[in-house]
């Protein structure tokens, strides 16, 4: 008898009093009930209270904030996807070497990038929480996670409000990401510090919608 | 071969591996605990802060209490169908790309991650933290095997460092504070700026810089799991730090070891979770990461992905009808940090992985009640424990159950009666009998001689004589009363009960 059929006949075994199986109370709020805007500000005040920076802008402005960003933190390497919208970075000085990850860059290349460009899959409102699935507009998981530094930019029609509404639109069977503020502990007297090992800095730019290359069709994600 | 155990036969976790046995009883261990103002002190301000965390961010949701109801029916109703949804699991991990391994105890699983460590030709291992791993005591049977395994979660690389114990299922470094933390860097970390100073963020820093080549150089990792999907096949860690990332992202292999209690039937049941553990747990509205994985993601991650199944003493557990509850827990670490006891004594007295008033219904049924007796005793049973749990478990009442099991395999194993079942014994005889019951608590008058000479003005004994010392060794007896309930009721109503 393999260690499988063991562990089954063990747990068949366990069971065979034929506990109740109890049908599972969803009556919990799934939907939020907040209007977009809304749900955009609730968004930023949540992730600027785990210590990242917010800025808004329609998505004309994106290009010249990412340019200011990149200014203020003093980064000369960056990293971006391959289906990061081309003039996202139409405004970035020549002074910042960019590369486009392509699935190539090896480990030490990415270790000496300082800054990530990325968009995000889905936003939740109520936690502060960006969620990346490596849609081509945010790349291999390894390339947010070495940069000391995550611009990331969040589409408002990409935020919901709660929990149960933003893993609703996301596909399991991709590599999913959930971050929540800058890489953190409280392992030492339980006094949260910001940046361990993952970007110690995360800027989330929310930009407005309209843009068609923000919008792509999740519709199929929806049983 | 008559003597062999059936296949189907309950089987507990070994000894001689892993963490669940304490080398002292509570009683003892909690005496060295108490007598340790430092521990004391460091416990008190940890367990002080999370608790105001918690309540703060569960305080702001105001469905909290169906969301408990949800967490709890899911993880009742998949303790009753966990064959079948161990098979989808495996099914759907393996359809993914990934190698599902079965493991019936600590030996078998450990066996199983030193084989596919030496299979890969590498000799190290970066680590995740993991209760899993640490409950089979993998780190030390991968160095027996010639393997070196780094703890990369911050709290975990403390203990390691420090050839130290967790005390704490979230914070396994709670009994250490800053200070402590800081010589300990200084002493053990090659090549450290001796100007290191006791500030938090420093010290993240410095595990930082000491821990950063390691996970570049990592060719296999090793990491446990919240949840596990049976519906997708979908593995789930929620951390803080970024390690966890590091070790799921950068290694070539992924072996993963995870309690076949941890899967959830389908992926609408994390969205459950994902509310109910990181408010439990760190008092967040989420964690700073959670990573989701299916399988191998070409070009994306880790190219070989194992899952190792365990089940080390679970399948017993899931046995007791009463004690089964305890399996459906979430390892958020909420009842350890608003329990009287665990505040004052903290995790290393419970002699386990799990401390605390999980670690009190959860080892002793791992590893079968006769090798834990007296954690079920570490309770006062004022149901805090109870009030915060996540997924409803009822702590109390299986503490109160693992107790009469006590007392029953102990009764089972004697040939001459305890003097408590003696007493016991002689009580219910007396107590059966209105005669009896009258003429005892007559005679008990004869202890107002004992408080008389004791302690008079308080109305208190201080100390009972002979057998009975033990009982005053750390409380005041009440003096019994010059005259019984039922006299006074006989003097005032009559034996007819009509009011004189």
């Amino acid at each position: 008898m393999t260690a499988r059929e063991a562990t089954l006949a063990r747990i068949r075994a366990a069971i065979g009093d034929a506990p109740a199986v109890p049908a599972i109370p969803r009556n919990y709020r799934v939907r939020g009930d907040l209007e977009a805007g809304a749900a955009a500000d609730l968004f930023a005040q949540r992730v600027a209270e785990y210590r990242a920076a917010v800025h808004h802008t329609d998505p004309d402005g994106i290009p010249a904030l990412i340019a200011t960003i990149l200014a203020s933190a003093g980064d000369t390497r960056a990293v971006v996807p391959t289906g990061l919208p081309a003039d996202w970075l139409s405004e970035v000085p020549s002074s910042v070497s960019v590369c486009t990850d392509d699935g190539g860059m090896t480990t030490e290349h990415l270790d000496a990038v300082d800054v990530v460009v990325t968009g995000c899959a889905v936003a939740i409102a109520e936690t502060g929480t960006v969620v990346l699935d490596a849609a081509p507009d945010q790349g291999r998981r390894i390339i947010t996670l070495l940069p000391d530094h995550h611009i990331c930019v969040v589409s408002v029609d990409r935020i919901v409000v709660t929990v149960p509404e933003g893993l609703h639109r996301l596909d399991p069977t991709r590599p999913l990401t959930m971050i929540s503020g800058p890489s953190a502990t409280s392992d030492i007297e339980l006094t949260r510090v910001e940046g361990v090992h993952g970007p110690r800095n995360l800027d989330v730019i929310i930009a407005t919608a309209g843009r068609t290359a923000l919008v792509r069709d999740r519709s199929w994600l929806v049983p | 071969m008559s003597d062999a155990p059936a296949p189907t036969a309950p089987i507990h976790a070994p000894a001689g591996v892993g963490m669940l046995r304490g080398a002292r009883t509570f009683p003892e261990a909690a005496r060295q605990a108490l007598g340790d103002p430092q521990l004391r002190h460091n416990l008190g301000h940890a367990t002080a802060t999370i608790r105001e965390k918690r309540a703060n961010v569960v305080a702001e949701v105001a469905d909290w209490a169906e969301l408990r109801n949800a967490g709890q029916a899911i993880k009742s109703a998949t303790m009753a169908t966990l064959d079948e949804q161990l098979v989808r699991l495996e099914h759907q991990v393996t359809a993914a790309g990934g190698v599902v391994h079965w493991a019936s105890d600590a030996d078998s699983a450990n066996e199983i991650v030193a084989r596919l460590v030496r299979e890969t030709g590498s000799r190290e291992v970066v680590k995740v933290k993991s209760m899993a791993t640490q409950e089979i005591g993998l780190n030390n049977a991968l160095a027996q095997a010639g393997i070196d395994a780094y703890e990369t979660d911050l709290a975990e690389l403390i203990v390691q460092l420090g050839d130290d114990l967790p005390s704490h299922i979230l914070v396994p470094a709670i009994h250490r504070n800053r200070a402590e933390i800081r010589n300990l860097f200084l002493r053990a970390i090659p090549g450290i700026d001796p100007g290191l100073t006791d500030n938090p963020s420093a010290l993240a820093a410095a595990a930082r810089r000491h821990l950063r080549q390691r996970f570049l150089s990592a060719k296999v990792a090793v990491s446990g799991a919240n949840f596990a999907v049976a519906e997708t096949g979908t593995l789930c860690v929620v951390e803080s730090e970024g390690n966890g990332r590091m070790c799921l992202t950068l290694p070539d292999t992924l072996i993963t070891v995870m309690g076949i209690e941890k899967v959830v039937p389908s992926w609408r049941d994390l969205e459950v979770f994902l509310q109910l553990l990181p408010r439990s747990s760190t008092g967040e509205r989420m964690n700073p990461y959670t990573s989701l994985w299916t399988g191998v993601h070409r070009g994306d991650g880790p190219r070989a992905v194992h899952l190792v199944l365990l089940d080390n003493g679970r399948t017993s557990v899931l046995a007791d009808q009463v004690g089964r509850d305890a399996l459906n827990c979430i390892r958020c670490s909420a009842c350890l940090n608003v329990c009287p006891v665990y505040q004052r004594t903290g995790g290393h007295a419970y002699g386990s992985v799990y401390p605390g008033p999980i670690g009190a219904i959860l080892s002793p049924q791992l590893t079968g009640i006769e090798h834990n007796a007296s954690l079920p005793y570490a309770s006062t049973l004022c149901g805090a424990c109870y009030d915060v749990c996540p997924v409803k478990i009822d702590i109390p009442s299986i503490l109160v159950h693992l107790r009469a099991q006590d007392v029953e395999v102990k009764r089972a194993r004697r040939d001459v009666p305890t003097p408590e079942a003696i007493a016991m014994a002689a009580a219910a005889w007396t107590m059966t009998d209105d005669r009896r019951w009258s003429r005892a608590q007559r005679s008990s008058r004869l202890a107002r001689l004992v408080g008389r000479r004791r302690n008079k003005a308080r109305g208190l004994i201080r100390s009972l004589p002979g057998p009975l010392a033990a009982w005053t060794v750390a409380r005041d007896a009440p003096r019994p009363p010059a005259e019984t309930f039922r006299e006074w009721w006989a003097r005032e109503r009559g034996r007819d009960g009509q009011r004189r």
